[in-house]
């Protein structure tokens, strides 16, 4: 499915993205664990990406060879991402609740083993997603000559990881500009707020010094998330040689009054009471 | 059964850098990533080859193999070769999750292995890695021991599919497999045959192995030599034969003495076929300076402890201490006996 001409309204992906968070939370009632603030946070993206004609790919051939990839190197926010994949048809709905247990194919982190349509890798030892990302990048760009698209999305405190800025490094040197970095700057981590645990900042600064072509924006606001896609589709599609980093500036736990912007609801679930007050929130 | 002679020397690094450029003759997705030592293991013999498929991500281990492991899932077969203690260590986590739980196809080669490095020392001179490569679910582990089978070795691996990783070294060690010896992974190479002591060993000690065999065949005692250089997949039924048929095994690896090649052998043994064993290998320590041969000499990695080694095990067996094989018609060991006594009892 060639979806980039089918891009849709802010209002459209609004509606998309309330569905999502639906599903999440109620995938991680069902599941009586996992994290429930980062994914709430970082669903207007996946809106934006998935719905919004930004990938190219097939869910009924999930392995087809001309799709884009994306790879979550925020392994813990999977709960997102499924719900992203279930919506856009790679499996059935009713899968989701399967989360968290024995034997699912939607493991507590991406599990690559279990053939989950549409999960292109195992991850969840942060850092490791964007290397992944970039030799994919590699592979489709220098090897193949092609103009596919690869994503990779990290989180913000996952930049304290060191081989963070080696994948970065690498990115620019191999002038992948087929490469879209997506950091979702929620500015929390299980410890606290990002400069009481290990400050990253300034993010932009250093991704233009690694070399990227970076972008901050509001990652709630889908007319600013297409600006940024933009930008990284004019760099791919002029051959700038740059690869793109966008900075999404989102609250933690998006759309649920009593989760948002509180780093305590990264990694928890919703309780059923908690739950109610939750989806009552997303109609 | 072939006889193995001696037939020179040279560095295994070698074979792993001319079997590289045959799979990339063969095989147009073989691609290398190196990692600013490409002359040291020999990838550089690719990179004059195959320049478009060479690809240098400098000195970051952790990026490059999981560069290893996107490129892998794009359909390519990546090797990424440094030394073993920066791309089996340093890079474990990338190993365990990106490489192995991914199944990716990614190929790793540890050049530098073991202490005869030499003089660059112990930072450089990893002993470890075995312990930690075989515990991985997926992975395939190879330890050749000498050039050609290193050849072999690295176009086996290339040609089969799922993370592996292939250890060698950097000094010239004895030739003895010739080209048309076969070699299948997983499947031990049993260099001599014999039946009163098995000498198990990987890499460089192989050759000392074939000549602790003819020193004990002196003595009168018939030594099986087995080149276990497949480490995982394990080759349960030749070490499980050996033990049998033996009844007393040494091991022997230029390796920590835990957990690596002798560790396998034990646990298999414990299991299937109890037997006296001793363990040939570095004593828990770290390596040093100096010059390889010196070295090995030094840290007790040489025939003359594999030799000692099997009279102990022979006399364990004897005394019965497993109870395996309570009585033997064979050389029997005295206590403080010299080798003289032996070959007469």
């Amino acid at each position: 499915m060639s979806s980039e001409n089918k891009r849709q309204s802010a209002e459209a992906l609004s509606d998309i993205a309330k569905e999502i968070r639906r599903d999440i939370i109620r995938m991680l009632l069902e599941a009586g664990s996992g994290h429930s603030g980062g994914p709430l946070g970082i669903t207007d993206v996946f809106a934006a990406l998935y719905f919004g004609g930004i990938m190219n790919y097939d869910p009924s051939d999930p392995d087809w060879s001309e799709r884009d990839r994306f790879v979550l190197s925020a392994g813990h926010m999977c709960p997102v991402l499924y719900a992203t994949l279930a919506n856009a048809g790679f499996f059935a709905k009713d899968e989701l609740m399967t989360l968290r247990k024995y034997n699912t194919r939607l493991q507590g982190h991406p599990g690559r083993d279990m053939g989950l349509p549409g999960i292109e890798t195992s991850s969840g030892s942060l850092g490791q997603g964007i290397s992944i990302a970039v030799g994919m990048a590699m592979s489709d760009k220098l090897l193949e000559h092609s103009k596919r698209k690869v994503f990779a999305m990290t989180g913000d405190g996952e930049l304290q990881e060191g081989s963070v800025w080696e994948a970065a490094m690498a990115a620019a040197h191999f002038k992948l500009d087929n490469f879209c970095w997506i950091i979702d700057n929620n500015d929390c981590q299980i410890d606290g707020r990002l400069r009481e645990v290990m400050d990253v900042y300034p993010i932009d600064d250093k991704c233009r010094s690694f070399g990227f072509d970076t972008l901050i924006v509001d990652g709630h606001d889908f007319d600013e998330l297409y600006k940024a896609f933009d930008l990284f589709l004019a760099n791919l599609n002029n051959g700038s040689g740059k690869p793109t980093a966008i900075i999404a500036k989102t609250y933690m736990g998006k759309g649920v009054s009593f989760m948002e912007d509180r780093f305590e609801w990264h990694g928890k679930p919703p309780n059923a009471e908690q739950a109610d007050i939750a989806l009552n929130e997303l109609t | 059964m072939q006889e193995y002679t001696l037939l020179g020397s040279k560095p295994t690094r070698h074979g792993f850098g001319e079997g590289l450029v045959e799979l990339g003759e063969r095989y147009d997705n073989v691609v290398v990533l190196g990692g600013d030592i490409t002359g040291s293991v020999m990838t550089s013999l690719f990179k004059k080859r195959f320049p478009d498929r060479f690809f240098s991500i400098g000195i970051a281990e952790q990026n490059a193999t999981t560069i290893a492991a996107g490129l892998a899932l794009s359909g390519k077969i990546p090797f990424f070769a440094s030394y073993g203690a920066f791309c089996a260590l340093r890079n474990a986590d990338q190993l365990r999750i990106s490489c192995c739980y991914n199944e990716a196809n990614v190929k790793i080669g540890g050049g530098h292995s073991g202490i005869s490095v030499g003089p660059d020392g112990a930072t450089h001179q990893v002993l470890e890695e075995v312990a930690y490569l075989r515990t991985l679910p997926h992975m395939t582990l190879v330890v050749p021991a000498d050039f050609q089978q290193t050849r072999q070795a690295t176009i086996a691996v290339g040609e089969m599919t799922g993370p592996a990783y292939i250890r060698f070294g950097r000094s010239p060690v004895p030739m003895f497999v010739k080209e048309d010896t076969p070699f299948e992974l997983g499947k031990a190479l049993v260099m001599k045959e014999g039946s009163d002591v098995a000498l198990i060993a990987c890499g460089a000690l192989v050759w000392e192995s074939m000549l602790a065999a003819e020193e004990l065949a002196k003595q009168g005692i018939g030594a099986r030599v087995i080149n276990l250089h497949t480490i995982k997949p394990f080759d349960v039924e030749s070490v499980v034969q050996a033990a049998r048929d033996c009844g007393a095994i040494v091991t022997a690896e230029e390796h920590q003495v835990h957990a690596g090649l002798g560790g396998a052998v034990a646990e298999v043994c414990a299991k299937n076929a109890p037997v006296p064993i001793e363990f040939v290998g570095v004593k828990d320590s770290f390596g040093g300076s100096g010059d390889p041969i010196e070295l090995m000499r030094n840290f007790g990695l040489t025939w003359k402890e594999i030799y000692a080694s099997a009279l102990q095990a022979i006399k364990r067996r004897d005394n019965g201490s497993t109870g395996y094989h309570a009585v033997r018609d064979v050389a029997v060991y005295r206590e403080g006996s010299n080798v003289e006594e032996l070959s007469q009892s």
